[in-house]
């Protein structure tokens, strides 16, 4: 440090002081604004309140829309501890909470609370602290950062943060300089608020502990600097001083330097130097907040320049609308080019992108300027290198080589040539002979390095997920094949080590077979000697068979109806064909009562083997029929799905048929393929019998002719149905061709047979499709 | 005397072979250091836009000659990078790899969403939550914008939503925006 805190003191009792570099003098006007008493507005009929208006992260919103409000009611809240709750600025209630556009640059909307005032301007109940000094220094602090007060000099830094500094604190200044140009807001407010600022600065004094305050006012601020050397006379370590004009003394370093003859490092805070800076504003703000308990909800605002009829400093609400400040201050916008309203001073403000736009918390100046007051439109010319920007830059820093590597986008360059440094105040652009508005590229360049600094961050975030995602997935692979190894392991195992017990396993089967079979005769021979029950195991087939017929029937009759009318009911249908296989049924029962009715087919008493298979033979007729049928009706009917449950039948059929006696499939197999070549051979008639040449036992010959009769006569009734409904459709031509792969469907038994079968329906069904289709076109058509 | 001087170099020569093939051993360079220094600079939005299957390969052909001109995420100012880096001269954008579009971020439209998993699956940073059945979401944050998701989904749910500019993330462009910004002369 190149000067002790002795040393400072002592030139500061002197009215000595240090200087910065640079610096400009622009014209101040001043007294445009400060003549007149801070003015209280209205209330407007409705407020905007941007849920962030510090630097920080803004809270989250604990009002809903229809929420009544009163005044002084906290909005946000935020857990986080670089944020400062909002407050509603009168009773009202909240109509929207939206994005509005409000007081930035780029005129974006941002999330705002929007109050309708009720006009009764009614409190919320206040909790102010009386005797601060008793309280812990935790509650006063966290009263500040529940009192919403965030930096009011420009930069809305919150407050709380700085009044938690823990690092010894020397020198505390309040800043009362106001160098800006056209701004009298504070000038105002230590004129006619001095000693609550005085309050405030106490209440900082007790939190930080400083060892002097410096309260600094600029010379042209005379009535200012009496009335708070009045307030502060009393106590000798508060410091009031008057220092030289000169733009931008009121900037935070710029002070500290002009004050102390310290330099706040680069990359540090005020408060690593000893220094601590509050605006008079805040201390003003910290007063109220900690002895009436009043949360920030309004602040003074100046309107000036020559575009207003009436210049003033008002009291304005945070969240009162622009509009209404000016019409209070009678802005005249025929005075102006085109309208243009701008917020902050002249030299480090932005022109607004609308009226409309609410006033915040950092809103210290509305500058509606008139026509030749301020030269809004400049012509930019090429830089002449004059270097007058470097002699008025006050942090020392080349303005030149800055613009050139901004605008070049150079901007690695010109981060070395400490872009970051730069404090936007302005001083450059104001004395550019050539109006280049350097402080806008030097933004730009800003906002760029910040976004690229962001992408870096998000690329190197993104890589990790990457990475990570990319080992996870290898290292699942790696366990997958693990376990695929394994299970290998085991199936190889499994399959070596029971071979043998497989073999004992089929030996088992084979035995099991053989007992049931036994038993089964057994059974047989018992029942034989009764009669009743001895014929009914033929009966029952034959009554199967009947049944299978007369279904198919039913499904005949149910479809050929419908047929005609060339669209089918479902429901119906299988209604008919329900009643039709109930009849069925029912007269096979009657058959199977009545035993003399007997069927030309084998009734005498046969062995359990012939039984089972006759029955199995039988069972899978049915099914064919049943198929067939189910075909026909997915063929003839435009649904599909009526087939399925048909066909479904066929698979336990089968089942049943390997379980029982695979070697007795195979037979039934041989059997049915003989047939099939037979039919195939002769595919009209059905007349041909060659029961002989069955390569099967004389036993089972009887057996085999027989369900080739019963197979036989289930194809002609099922090639006679094909024919009549050939016949009856004549020109339903895919039904027709539908028929007949279900006709050969019917005849064969076969595995090979089924598939064939299902093949075949699988085509009936895309043909069904397509002519639904049609239909539904036809329909569509003629619906248009 | 010319064996005592063969003698000599030969001695030499193997003494500098010795500690040659030590070095070579003792300081070995694990992979390619240019590799990683192109990796760094591209974006890691793991796209696949390339033709390659993610940054990293990309930046493994990049450092193997080939053209830096290939990654639309990363636009201009990655090329200029690259180039800078491999000592070649900056190329336009390829445009048969795409265009350097505006940044996006994927939205899962979140009623339609049937639970999939098959988003999950494409996304290569892993910025899809969800489970099978369960209604999926995009991190926002985390989601690079390489539109990989919305291939895979069997309903057409994901939307890429191009990222609307904040006042944090405004580059002071008055192109865009209404008013232009001073500081203003006051004129004396």
């Amino acid at each position: 440090m190149p000067y002790d805190f002795e040393q400072i003191v002592e030139r500061i009792d002197q009215q000595k002081f240090w200087t910065f570099p640079g610096g400009v003098h622009p014209d101040g006007r001043k007294h445009l604004s400060n003549q007149t008493a801070i003015d209280t507005l209205p209330i407007p009929k409705q407020l905007v309140i941007p849920v962030k208006q510090h630097i920080g992260t803004a809270g989250t919103c604990l009002v809903a829309v229809g929420d009544s409000v009163l005044k002084g009611q906290t909005l946000t809240s935020s857990p986080h501890p670089f944020s400062v709750p909002v407050h509603a600025p009168t009773s009202g209630v909240v109509t929207a909470i939206e994005e509005r556009t409000t007081a930035h640059p780029s005129g974006l909307p941002e999330l705002c609370v929007v109050i309708e005032a009720d006009g009764n301007d009614t409190w919320a109940p206040l909790s102010p602290i009386s005797h601060y000094q008793e309280q812990p220094k935790s509650t006063l602090v966290s009263a500040i950062c529940e009192a919403g007060i965030a930096g009011l000099g420009g930069a809305g830094f919150p407050t709380h943060i700085k009044s938690t500094a823990r690092k010894k604190v020397e020198f505390l200044i309040i800043n009362g300089v106001e160098c800006e140009p056209y701004i009298t807001a504070d000038d105002r407010l230590m004129r006619e608020f001095a000693w609550q600022i005085r309050q405030g600065i106490d209440i900082v004094r007790h939190l930080i502990t400083p060892k002097v305050i410096i309260v600094a006012i600029e010379d042209n601020k005379p009535e200012a600097y009496n009335a708070m050397l009045q307030v502060c006379k009393d106590t000798p370590a508060i410091r009031v001083v008057q220092i030289p004009t000169k733009y931008p003394a009121g900037g935070e370093k710029q002070l500290i330097q002009v004050l102390t003859g310290r330099e706040v490092p680069r990359t540090g805070l005020p408060a690593d130097i000893g220094v601590m800076m509050f605006n008079v504003g805040t201390c003003y703000a910290v007063a109220d907040a900690i002895l009436h308990g009043k949360p920030l909800i309004r602040r003074v605002v100046t309107i000036t320049g020559e575009a207003v009829q009436k210049p003033q400093n008002v009291w304005a609400l945070i969240g009162t609308p622009i509009q209404h400040l000016l019409t209070q201050a009678q802005y005249q916008v025929k005075k102006q080019k085109q309208p243009t309203v701008i917020m902050g001073g002249p030299m480090m403000g932005f022109t607004l992108p609308s009226v409309d736009v609410p006033v915040v918390k950092i809103t210290n100046c509305l500058l509606a300027p008139a026509r030749k007051e301020l030269n809004l439109q400049q012509r930019e010319l090429a830089c002449i290198r004059c270097s007058a920007c470097a002699d008025a830059c006050p942090v020392s820093l080349l303005p030149q080589q800055m613009y050139w590597h901004s605008k070049a986008l150079e901007l690695d360059k010109a981060e070395e040539y400490n872009l970051f440094d730069c404090i936007e105040c302005g001083a450059c652009a104001y004395v550019c002979p050539s109006e280049i508005p350097l402080v806008h590229y030097y933004r730009k360049a800003k906002a760029q390095i910040r976004i690229q600094r962001d992408e870096k961050d998000k690329a190197e975030k993104s890589k990790q997920r990457f990475e990570a995602r990319k080992a996870r997935l290898e290292k699942e692979k790696q366990e997958r094949e693990a376990k695929h190894q394994k299970a290998a392991a085991a199936r190889k195992k499994a399959t070596q080590q029971p071979a043998a017990a497989e073999e004992s396993g089929a030996k088992d089967k084979v035995a099991a077979a053989l007992a049931r079979a036994k038993a089964k005769k057994a059974e047989q021979a018992q029942t034989s000697d009764e009669s009743a029950s001895e014929q009914s195991s033929p009966d029952n087939n034959k009554a199967r068979v009947a049944a299978a017929i007369a279904r198919a029937k039913a499904k005949k009759t149910g479809q050929s109806a419908p047929a005609e009318t060339g669209q089918s009911d479902n429901t119906e249908d299988e209604r008919k064909a329900k009643v039709a296989a109930a009849v069925a049924r029912a007269k096979a029962k009657k058959a199977a009562a009545t035993p003399a009715s007997s069927a030309p087919e084998n009734t005498e008493p046969s062995s359990a083997d012939n039984d089972s298979r006759e029955a199995q033979r039988k069972a899978k007729i049915a099914a064919a029929v049943a198929k067939a049928k189910a075909k026909k009706h997915a063929a003839d009917e435009t649904s599909s799905q009526t087939e399925e449950p048909n066909s479904e039948p066929v698979a336990p059929a089968q089942q049943e048929e390997s379980a029982e006696a695979q070697r007795k499939a195979k037979i039934a197999a041989a059997v049915a393929k003989a047939k099939a070549k037979k039919q195939a051979a002769d595919e009209t008639s059905s007349q041909t019998e060659e029961p002989n040449s069955d390569p099967v036992a004389p036993a089972q010959q009887e057996e085999s002719a027989e369900a080739q009769r019963k197979a036989k006569i289930a194809a002609a009734v099922a090639k006679a149905k094909a024919k009549k409904q050939a016949a009856q459709e004549p020109d339903d031509n895919a039904a027709q061709t539908d028929n007949e792969p279900a006709s050969t469907a019917e005849e064969e038994d076969s595995p090979e047979a089924q598939r064939k079968a299902k093949i075949a329906a699988a085509v009936a069904r895309a043909k069904a499709r397509k002519v639904q289709r049609e239909a539904q076109h036809n329909g569509s058509e003629d619906n248009e | 005397m010319l064996l005592s001087s063969l003698l000599a170099l030969g001695l030499l020569a193997l003494a500098f072979g010795l500690a040659l093939g030590y070095a070579a051993i003792r300081f070995k360079v694990e992979g390619d250091p240019l590799v990683d220094q192109v990796d760094a600079i591209l974006p890691q939005t793991q796209c696949g836009q390339c033709g390659y299957p993610g940054c990293r390969p990309y930046a493994e052909a990049i450092a193997n000659g080939d053209d830096i001109n290939k990654c639309p995420p990363g636009g201009e100012s990655t090329i200029k990078e690259l180039a800078e880096l491999m000592g070649v001269e900056a190329k336009p954008l390829d445009a048969a790899h795409g265009e350097d579009a505006a940044p996006k971020v994927a939205y899962i439209r979140e009623d339609e969403c049937i639970g999939c998993t098959k988003c999950i699956q494409a996304c290569p940073v892993d910025a899809i939550v969800g489970a099978a059945k369960q209604m999926h979401t995009v991190i926002n944050d985390a989601c690079t914008g390489c539109d990989l998701c919305v291939e895979p989904c069997p309903v057409d749910c994901i939307d890429m939503v191009t990222v609307t500019p904040t006042t944090a993330s405004w580059q002071w462009d008055f192109n865009q925006t209404p008013r232009g910004d001073i500081p203003v002369k006051v004129i004396s």
